[in-house]
């Protein structure tokens, strides 16, 4: 089976030219990146702004093009013009604002707006249609207008429109920066279904580090290149490095590394107020009534 | 200074099928100095709220005072009321326009009537409180990063010299280190030019480490005003109205449930991390 995501040596390079077009300036984004992910995978990318993470995604669905290595998707060469409308059906995207990503006047709409563009025929479209937005909890909405909807509503919208082209993967690049709590958790909890029940592929962008403790794997960026990788329980264990790299980590992680400073016995990488519980238990039994 | 709102009421297309209330009889006092955080989930009508404070909306009825002064009074100067009270919108970057950074931040002091210098020297003084130092002023505005463009836009509200800033959702967008560099400089400004602070915000962990008030909005009434120790125990409240307490206050329930002895108001993580020293040390440790 191909890998999802293949990457070897990636190099991104924006260059900024004057009205003559010569060169004026080059900023480095991508700095030599490796990257391998299998199908099926939940991979978290955090990294501070301008640390690369959106010219990354912008590369998984050939938006951009290396400047040099290569970059496979599904075995596929991003720079293969021949494959591009392959790879970006097959690699949805999706992006920070929900009202940039809708274009239909009624739900089923806008949904359906993806498939229709490939030649799906309407019967498939509508089973498409209906299978998506069923999969996100929208189908209830979908007579809908879209801007009569809630941020996370849309946000899933725009998800189901991406899973109407039956991706094998999707990028979503800071889905969750500009909606409320209760949005926030619809559209993780959506995108961790998918990944669960459809086995569709997730690369999630983010800055919330609660959200990136579901992952398989996290990458973490800084200037252009990954800075860590590993589990979120090993990840997260550095809570220093994180800090250097302008990040946080979960905030239960972040309290059980102090109470470690402090003098308790407690192991690093703690995830949840579980892992917390049992940990204090194990540290402080004398702490604890009816123990 | 301090702003006064009687029961205020917003009704968005009124007499139409699509009429709204944005906003329910709203009764509030800020006085002078506060911190305040005001919270709600989207829809909740924190933004007609803010919008309706410097006089951006006309209230459907109620009244605003400003220093005892009915806003909507015939004759009201509203330039002065919206020099005196800057809201600073989300995505505030988005508003950036001009050729460089200082005559952009120039502009609100230019269309108060000011001179040229006053503007300049009110401009450098913004700037600088905002933490952009010389080498940014005569950029383009456009070059600038995401947090600096952010700051800028914030340096042109200031320029006014607002006596009670609102900022609608400040760090959308920002990561973990934008966001504390924005926060920590709105308190610093707050401490150093004694002003006023709404803070409309999302992240109840931000407003529980820097209100000293909390006001909880939901379906256009205000639904809790406190401390935010006092709020945040409300936590299921909380919850059926889209919103949630800081994470520190259920990790201290959940171990409290299971037997571990603390106090669960304390919403810091360093709060949180003394009162679990402090149950093991009594218990010998």
């Amino acid at each position: 089976m191909n890998l999802m995501v293949k990457a070897r040596g990636l190099i991104h390079d924006y260059v900024s030219r004057d009205e003559d077009g010569n060169i004026e300036g080059k900023i480095r984004a991508i700095d030599g990146v490796d990257l391998d992910i299998r199908p099926g995978q939940f991979i978290a990318v955090l990294g501070h702004n301008g640390s690369g993470k959106s010219t990354l995604a912008k590369h998984l669905n050939a938006l951009l093009n290396p400047t040099e290595g290569t970059v496979l998707i599904d075995g596929k060469d991003t720079t293969d013009e021949s494959e591009l409308w392959n790879i970006r059906q097959e690699a949805g995207m999706i992006f920070q604002n929900p009202d940039n990503q809708i274009i239909g006047q009624i739900v089923e709409e806008d949904v359906g707006f993806g498939p229709e563009n490939i030649g799906v025929p309407t019967k498939e479209i509508w089973e498409r249609v209906e299978e998506s937005l069923r999969a996100v909890g929208m189908y209830k909405y979908r007579s809908k207008s879209p801007n009569r909807l809630s941020g996370g509503q849309k946000q899933r919208v725009s998800i189901a429109g991406v899973i109407a082209m039956h991706p094998k993967c999707i990028i979503m690049d800071e889905p969750t920066a500009m909606l409320d709590p209760s949005g926030r958790k619809e559209v993780i909890r959506a995108a961790r279904a998918l990944n669960d029940v459809e086995k569709i592929t997730i690369i999630l962008i983010t800055h919330y580090m609660e959200e990136a403790i579901y992952a398989d794997r996290v990458f973490v960026m800084d200037h252009g290149r990954i800075a860590l990788s590993g589990t979120p329980r090993e990840v997260f264990s550095n809570v220093e490095k994180m800090q250097e790299l302008h990040l946080d980590v979960p905030y239960v992680t972040l309290l059980a590394h102090q109470l470690g400073r402090s003098g308790l016995k407690l192991p690093e990488g703690i995830l949840n107020k579980e892992e917390l519980k049992e940990a204090l238990q194990s540290a402080v039994p004398s702490a604890f009534i009816g123990e | 200074m301090s702003l006064s709102v009687k029961d205020l009421t917003y009704i968005y297309e009124q007499g139409t099928a699509m009429s709204v209330n944005a906003l329910n009889h709203i009764s509030l006092e800020i006085p002078d100095g506060q911190f305040i955080g005001l919270v709600g989930h989207t829809g909740s009508g924190k933004s007609t709220f803010v919008q309706t404070l410097n006089g951006l909306l006309k209230p459907t009825s109620g009244k605003i005072y400003w220093n005892g002064q009915d806003i909507h009074e015939e004759n009201y100067d509203k330039k002065l009321l919206r020099a005196a009270v800057g809201l600073v919108f989300q995505y505030p970057e988005h508003q950036l326009f001009e050729t460089d950074v200082i005559t952009d931040v120039m502009f609100g002091p230019k269309n108060l009537g000011l001179s040229e210098t006053e503007c300049r020297d009110r401009a450098k003084e913004a700037l600088l409180s905002v933490g952009l130092d010389e080498r940014c002023w005569t950029k383009s505005p456009f070059d600038l990063s995401g947090g600096q463009k952010r700051r800028a836009a914030i340096a042109g509200v200031l320029a006014m010299k607002p006596e009670i800033l609102i900022l609608d959702e400040p760090t959308a967008g920002l990561d973990p280190k934008g966001r504390d560099e924005i926060l920590n400089m709105v308190r610093g400004m707050k401490e150093r030019l004694k002003m006023t602070i709404i803070l409309v915000s999302h992240s109840m962990d931000d407003v529980a480490e820097y209100a000293d008030r909390i006001i909880v909005m939901n379906a256009g009434e205000i639904m809790m005003d406190g401390t935010p120790a006092e709020v945040f125990t409300h936590s299921s409240e909380l919850e059926e109205i889209g919103l949630s307490a800081p994470q520190m206050v259920y990790i201290l329930q959940y171990l409290k449930e299971n037997g571990l002895p603390v106090e669960t108001d304390r919403l810091t993580v360093e709060e949180a991390c003394s009162e679990i020293l402090r149950v093991c040390r009594d218990a010998g440790y």
